[in-house]
């Protein structure tokens, strides 16, 4: 199904912020209900071109600058969610997701259980998430796993500007709180070069991308690889790497954790018998051990050798060789596979 | 005061020149000598002094993400703070900070990189010398922007209610990267807030360096007098983009223009000159100033980065037995095995 999605003609290329900024232009225009309020992201566009261009064809009345109080308009969205609109709120970088945390995980996600069903929150947080820049502890987190565990958030996690787009698109129609988390990495910024593979073909018309099918971004029947996000790229160079010595990978990018499509990871370990999950959160009650835990409930008899990539359970340190050291790189990856062998 | 003033503003002027190295002509902000990303205060200096000259080692500073002009007011060690700017093992952190996160316990300074996130923990010291009958005093500084946070109105009012010994001090740049302050607030002024929770608040205007060292004079011995917080805003200047490779696409040029022509260190040189300092005097301070920071930049960059397996030490003091290992060096079987 991916496969044939990628395979459509489509003549022309975008960076993954220009796909989402397509998405969100779409909605925008179909429906008066979707506004975007967040910090700088009106007149900057972005600190991560995440809204680069909306402000002058929608103005600031629906792309709202809002004072440094992710408690207030986190809420707000929330609040206003509840009212039936459908507000996108983001947080710069994910790591400031603390200051305002009461909001996200009491009210964004719980409302709608403890209100019975009775009510909806159709919002979406958007945050940028990763490290590869030397930013310190405080603003190189991915937390993937984070809002993941905790029940009543739908996450999305895009790797390349076509599941951008779809996951988009998806998001802002979705009648839950969706959080969408775009690797910084991956944004085809100026300053925070991308690697090749973000940037993809992408249609014109919208599209949607459904929660919880996850695609084979190669096919493989030696080992399978499970990750997300920027290590989808660093998964598939392993996987070029290993091919020359004679070992076919399997890539499964999850694009989204909840719900996470552990059907199609259970298939592919069944096929190859090995399973090594990539992630750019930390290692502990992680993406990793979820993952690992699923299929062996699954598919036990089948697993013959498991490995884990993960950020080792430290914050991410400053100073490059540090950083280097604790962000999962290719040669970790194809480290991992070999050991499973 | 001078000293401290022309200091930070030549140490930042040389950490741009060092930060720009290997990322022109397109800006990588993952090239060159000094890692990530980097905040100047080129404009705020006399905000920093004024308040630190009524400071001993003893009282605790926080700071925000834009710390260098307060760590040198504050007398943090300038050679190992530009070593932990370049990411080097012999920095204050050893590496793992950098430039928004600087912890020097000798003089009790602190920064966070969240914005309002350093303001409850001034009031932390602030309670842990009054529990302990000491008179050290507290400051946490923070920008405009950052008076939105329930952080620093919650921290306001723990301080007023428990008559604790801190001083807050608002840099007012009028800027939040591309927020202007009346996009953001209703509030004219940071220091009309104090009202709010019953404590003084009061507003000096920094092109009048001598003026920010008196107010601060009044807020710091209010502290120490254990009379009870104080809220002092200083209206200080943005000479330069947020973050370096900033583009300020968002701000007019007039605004720009203004900053730059207002200069608090040539106001207080003007000053100096006419209270007889002369200009001999000041050139002295000013070559010393320069020689103190090359030295400290030169050192920085001679010493050694840290070792990869590094970023494991410090999770914990104490690291407890039994921690779990999370890089095991053995393959976990399934299946049949």
């Amino acid at each position: 199904m991916a496969q044939q999605e990628r395979d459509q003609a489509v003549d022309r290329e975008l960076t993954m912020s220009r796909a989402m900024v397509e998405a969100i232009a779409h909605e925008m225009r179909e429906d008066e209900e979707v506004f975007y309020m967040g910090e700088d992201v009106a007149d900057y566009g972005g600190i991560f071109d995440s809204t680069e261009g909306l402000l002058d064809e929608f103005g600031h009345d629906r792309i709202m600058d809002v004072p440094i109080s992710e408690t207030a308009y986190v809420g707000a969205a929330v609040g206003a969610a509840q009212e039936g609109m459908r507000p996108i709120a983001e947080l710069m970088f994910v790591d400031f997701f603390g200051v305002g945390m009461d909001q996200i995980y009491n009210q964004m996600a719980k409302n709608t259980y403890m209100s019975g069903g009775n009510v909806s929150v159709p919002m979406v947080l958007t945050a940028a998430v990763g490290g590869t820049y030397n930013d310190a502890a405080q603003h190189s987190q991915t937390l993937y796993g984070t809002f993941a565990h905790l029940p009543g958030m739908k996450v999305v996690v895009p790797s390349t500007a076509y599941e951008a787009k779809g996951l988009m698109h998806n998001a802002i129609r979705d009648d839950d709180p969706v959080v969408y988390l775009f690797h910084k990495r991956l944004m085809g910024i100026g300053w925070l070069p991308a690697p090749d593979g973000p940037k993809t073909p992408v249609p014109e018309e919208d599209y949607t991308i459904p929660f919880g099918s996850a695609d084979v971004k190669r096919e493989g029947s030696d080992v399978t690889i499970v990750t997300l996000g920027l290590h989808v790229h660093r998964a598939l160079d392993a996987a070029e790497d290993l091919d020359d010595d004679g070992v076919d990978a399997e890539v499964i990018d999850l694009r989204t954790l909840v719900p996470l499509d552990t059907e199609t990871v259970v298939e592919s370990v069944r096929k190859t018998g090995r399973l090594v999950v990539v992630d750019e959160d930390y290692r502990s009650f992680g993406v990793t051990g979820e993952v690992v835990s699923r299929v062996a409930d699954e598919a036990l008899d089948d697993l013959e050798a498991v490995e884990r990539v993960a950020v080792p359970d430290v914050p991410i340190p400053y100073s490059r060789p540090m950083e280097n050291e604790v962000i999962p790189d290719g040669e970790d990856i194809k480290a991992a596979v070999e050991a499973t062998e | 005061m001078y000293d401290d003033m022309v200091t930070a503003r030549y140490y930042e002027e040389r950490l741009q020149e060092e930060y720009l190295e290997g990322k022109q002509p397109a800006f990588d902000i993952s090239a060159g000598p000094i890692p990530g990303e980097l905040h100047l205060a080129a404009g705020q200096e006399a905000a920093a002094a004024g308040v630190c000259q009524h400071l001993r080692d003893d009282d605790v500073v926080t700071a925000p993400h834009r710390p260098h002009h307060i760590a040198i007011a504050k007398g943090v060690d300038l050679k190992r703070m530009t070593a932990e700017i370049f990411g080097r093992e012999t920095g204050l952190s050893g590496g793992k900070g950098g430039h928004m996160h600087l912890f020097d316990p000798d003089v009790h300074f602190a920064c966070s990189g969240i914005i309002a996130e350093g303001v409850p923990p001034a009031v932390g010291a602030g309670l842990a010398a009054k529990k302990r009958n000491e008179d050290s005093v507290a400051v946490a500084f923070l920008g405009e922007g950052a008076v939105d946070q329930g952080a620093f109105l919650e921290s306001l009012n723990l301080a007023a209610v428990r008559d604790l010994p801190v001083a807050f001090v608002v840099e007012d740049n009028d800027w939040a990267i591309s927020m202007p302050k009346d996009r953001v607030t209703d509030v004219e002024d940071a220091s009309q807030r104090a009202d709010g929770f019953d404590l003084p608040g009061r507003r000096v205007d920094h092109d009048d360096a001598l003026a920010v060292y008196d107010a601060a004079d009044e807020a710091i011995g209010r502290a120490r007098h254990r009379n009870g917080p104080t809220l002092l805003e200083v209206q200080t200047h943005r000479r330069m983009g947020h973050f370096m490779g900033d583009p300020e696409g968002y701000r007019p040029e007039e605004d720009q223009e203004a900053a730059a022509q207002r200069d608090s260190i040539e106001s207080l040189s003007e000053d100096l000159r006419d209270r007889d300092i002369d200009r001999e005097t000041l050139g002295e301070i000013e070559s010393e100033a320069q020689e103190r920071v090359d030295e400290a930049i030169e050192w920085a960059k001679e010493q050694p980065e840290p070792e990869p397996e590094d970023a494991y030490d410090d999770v914990f003091v104490n690291p407890p037995s039994g921690v779990t290992d999370s890089e095991p060096d053995h393959t976990l079987a399934g299946g049949d095995d």
